[in-house]
């Protein structure tokens, strides 16, 4: 229910997906542009260059993921319901991780040709790096947004809370790529730490959202 | 005759505030506060701007803590009675992006294994067509209010809070909310409601509820 409310919001409005979709493609032109990099040196900053790509531009769309719950006062009623808060969170998760999802579909095949990018890893691997590393990003993202929410620097808020905590990840996210790219080292040590990382910090994203939605003082 | 309604209504209290002060950024918005609400009677709190109305509904509807003192609903804390309480704020509370029919049916979803009303019950009771095919946003502000006062009504709560729920309606559409906030009280709901419109809200009113400087008085209506 929370899920498809989300995706519907998002569907007519286009609000996230837009501004998503024109900064990560922002991010890998300039890049790869700046760099100009060759085949084996776009391998070894490859990874690096994607997450960060995703990371600004699902930060510009986390940035408004409570904005519509706020402007009409929703988040009030949804207070006042038996609707239990995890399922808001998680709900709300779970739509932004299939939007930044569907920017990264978009962005892969354009990423691939401008670094002219030819794995030397097993690629079916990033399968499960980008979706651990989205849900790392955007677990915490929504959890985030939601405590800097009633701030009046939230824009500015939610990377100074979010970054720090995402660096565990994101190092993980990038090494995975790296080694996936590169084909020098296995990548599977990474991808665990990622999905570890997920779930400790969704559960304690899940145990304190309560507290954050009915902070009010 | 209203009067007469109230105090024969002597049952146990819906609500009890008990000293309760409020402090917003150092500035005492509400000082203690003492009131009992009775089950079925219909409470018009007036105030000027800023008197602390809207935070005391805030309170009472278990959104804010308050600083001082304590509140209990039906016996227990206002946030474990949520669902018997239905909180009607200056916003819409509603998704502007949806329809009248999408935002009701999302909120009856929040409440779902709960008696409600349907989606048509409640677009009925406000005198809404659920049909209207545009979103919230194209709404006018009286429609909006009356799709707003659906939306509390939907999960039948017992006690409801209203903040300004004739602002910017016009007579007509007033008056009609008027009345069905008269039935929902004769039906044995409590009604707390905010308004600037004291002449317009007065006749189903059984106390006033009088907040200047953050203290509440209560009054009987035509007198104070």
């Amino acid at each position: 229910m929370q899920i498809g409310k989300d995706l519907r919001l998002e569907w007519r409005s286009k609000d996230a997906i837009n501004a998503m979709l024109f900064l990560a493609l922002l991010v890998v032109v300039l890049f790869s542009l700046a760099f100009d990099p060759t085949r084996a040196e776009a391998r070894q900053i490859a990874g690096g260059v994607l997450c960060v790509a995703i990371l600004f531009a699902a930060t510009s769309a986390l940035n408004q993921a409570w904005s519509r719950e706020l402007r009409g006062g929703v988040l009030d009623a949804q207070r006042m319901s038996p609707s239990p808060p995890s399922a808001l969170l998680l709900g709300k998760v779970v739509a932004n991780f299939l939007v930044v999802s569907s920017v990264e579909l978009v962005l892969a095949p354009l990423f691939t040709i401008f670094y002219n990018l030819d794995p030397k890893g097993n690629a079916w691997l990033l399968l499960a790096v980008l979706p651990l590393g989205t849900w790392a990003l955007v677990g915490n993202g929504v959890f985030f947004a939601a405590l800097s929410m009633r701030a009046r620097s939230r824009e500015l808020l939610l990377p100074l809370l979010l970054f720090p905590i995402f660096i565990p990840a994101l190092l993980a996210m990038t090494s995975a790529a790296g080694a996936v790219f590169t084909g020098e080292s296995d990548p599977v040590l990474w991808i665990r730490l990622l999905a570890g990382y997920d779930v400790i910090f969704t559960t304690a994203a899940v145990l304190l959202f309560g507290l954050v939605l009915n902070s009010e003082g | 005759m209203a009067t007469e309604t109230f105090l024969h209504k002597i049952s146990p209290v819906t609500a009890a505030m008990q000293d309760i002060s409020h402090i917003y950024g150092g500035v005492p918005v509400l000082r203690h506060v003492q009131a009992a609400l009775l089950p079925g009677a219909c409470y018009l709190m007036l105030g000027a701007n800023g008197a602390g109305k809207s935070t005391l509904l805030r309170i009472l509807a278990g959104l804010l803590q308050p600083s001082f003192g304590s509140v209990s609903t039906w016996g227990v804390a206002p946030a474990d009675a949520r669902e018997r309480i239905g909180y009607m704020s200056h916003a819409p509370m509603l998704y502007d992006e949806f329809t009248g029919a999408e935002n009701l049916r999302y909120f009856a979803a929040l409440y779902a294994g709960r008696p409600c009303l349907s989606v048509a019950e409640a677009f009925a009771a406000v005198g809404l067509d659920s049909s209207l095919p545009q979103p919230v946003q194209a709404y006018s502000q009286g429609m909006r209010q009356r799709l707003s006062l659906a939306r509390v009504l939907l999960p039948r709560p017992e006690l409801l809070l209203l903040d300004e729920p004739f602002s910017n309606m016009d007579a007509n559409s007033a008056a009609a909310m008027l009345s069905l906030l008269a039935r929902e009280r004769n039906q044995g709901r409590t009604i707390v409601l905010t308004t600037h419109q004291r002449a317009l809200a007065e006749p189903i009113a059984d106390q006033l509820l009088l907040l200047a400087d953050g203290e509440l008085q209560t009054a009987l209506p035509g007198i104070a």
